[in-house]
């Protein structure tokens, strides 16, 4: 029996220690297992100059610009403290619309603004229906 | 110490004759009614509910992905609290159980990344991306093949299972990892949607997933019964023989 309970506690501490070392492990990769930049991320640390990053956060409203040679687009990504100028040109992904999440792979100009390779449309966590949504967000997309 | 009420429930079940008596009679009630929810779910998910506002139709593909994330994971709980039991109480059924968990946690875990890569496709534009929640889930997978790896070599080296129980404990490392990389990093994968208490999607468009969830919930218990009762067979078979190549 005395050794039973000596192994459940070995046991229960052992689980503990992998949960605890995840957890700190988690909270000390946050800087370094992040999947993009967010604007106000790189307002605080300095540009990332001279090498392939991304840039996450959502189109502003009313950002999207087409350029005149048919397949450019400029817009700015804004994680609502700070903001990055973006330009692109391509083919973009279906979801990407204005007041929606993206990702964009490319790398960052001296001045500040961000030159896109890539664009990957980051969707949130809700889902919902055409109607319901049709009253909560005025969503426009690229081709309207 | 009075023991909780559990105790002695748990106690019922530990002995393998009585446990087969009951896994028995459960295996195909388990099976047919997992496949049924499944297929209710799943024919509602695809004609019953309206498409996602942005998505459109491949918003369809969660009623699938999400039991197979779940399933993923909550298989390898199974294991590594069934690898606490041997560990401790040193029953044999329950290295048996870590076992039979392996193989369907391992294919769940490889559908959720099929189908969410399915879905990535359309909806982010990419079909694999290394970000936080995919690169743990991929390393779930790989764990799973690791562990049945492990658990292979073990009985060929006739070890008594404490090795692969102990990996099992090891590889829980990857729950909260996986459970939190959408809370604490910058991640593709969108935050987390259903919690205990609240969720973000529509009602309009969850409801068929309790269905696939509850369905693919006892698809999975009714394998890991199946696998149980084939490994206790297969160590009869063997004492048998061994018993007989001694006579």
């Amino acid at each position: 029996m005395k050794a039973k309970h000596q192994r459940l506690t070995l046991a229960l501490l052992a689980l503990a220690a992998v949960i605890g070392a995840a957890l700190l492990a988690l909270s000390a990769l946050k800087d370094q297992a992040s999947f993009f930049y967010a604007p106000s991320d790189v307002e605080r640390d300095g540009l990332p100059l001279g090498k392939a990053v991304r840039l996450g956060g959502m189109v502003e409203a009313g950002s999207i610009k087409h350029l005149p040679d048919g397949i450019s687009i400029r817009f700015v990504v804004t994680d609502g403290q700070a903001s990055v100028p973006v330009s692109f040109s391509g083919i973009v992904p279906d979801l990407f619309r204005e007041k929606s999440g993206v990702v964009a792979e490319g790398h960052f100009q001296p001045d500040g603004s961000f030159v896109a390779t890539n664009l990957l449309a980051k969707h949130d966590e809700k889902y919902m229906p055409p109607q319901v949504a049709g009253a909560m967000h005025e969503t426009k997309s690229l081709e309207q | 110490m009075p023991k909780p009420w559990f105790v002695p429930a748990i106690h019922a079940l530990a002995n393998p004759a009585r446990f087969l008596k009951i896994a028995r009679p459960l295996t195909p009630l388990l099976f047919w009614l997992g496949i049924a929810l499944a297929a209710f779910g799943c024919w509602a998910g695809l004609t019953q509910t309206p498409p996602d506002y942005l998505q459109g139709d491949a918003v369809r593909i969660i009623y699938i992905h999400v039991p197979t994330a779940w399933l993923g994971m909550a298989g390898w709980s199974g294991i590594a609290i069934s690898s606490i039991a041997y560990l401790v109480w040193r029953h044999p059924l329950a290295r048996v159980a870590a076992q039979a968990i392996a193989m369907p946690g391992a294919l769940f875990a490889g559908l959720c990344l099929v189908t969410g890569s399915i879905w990535g496709r359309p909806t982010w534009g990419t079909w694999w991306q290394w970000d936080g929640r995919l690169t743990s889930m991929l390393l779930l997978f790989f764990v799973y093949l690791a562990y049945m790896a492990l658990v292979r070599a073990d009985d060929d080296r006739g070890g008594d299972g404490r090795i692969p129980a102990i990996f099992g404990i090891a590889g829980s490392v990857l729950l909260p990892i996986i459970r939190y990389s959408v809370v604490w990093w910058n991640t593709l994968h969108q935050g987390q949607s259903i919690g205990l208490t609240s969720s973000t999607i529509a009602m309009s468009i969850m409801w068929p997933l309790f269905f696939t969830l509850a369905g693919f919930t006892l698809f999975f218990a009714a394998i890991v019964l199946i696998r149980m009762r084939a490994l206790i067979a297969g160590a009869k078979a063997e004492a048998r023989l061994r018993r007989k190549a001694t006579v």
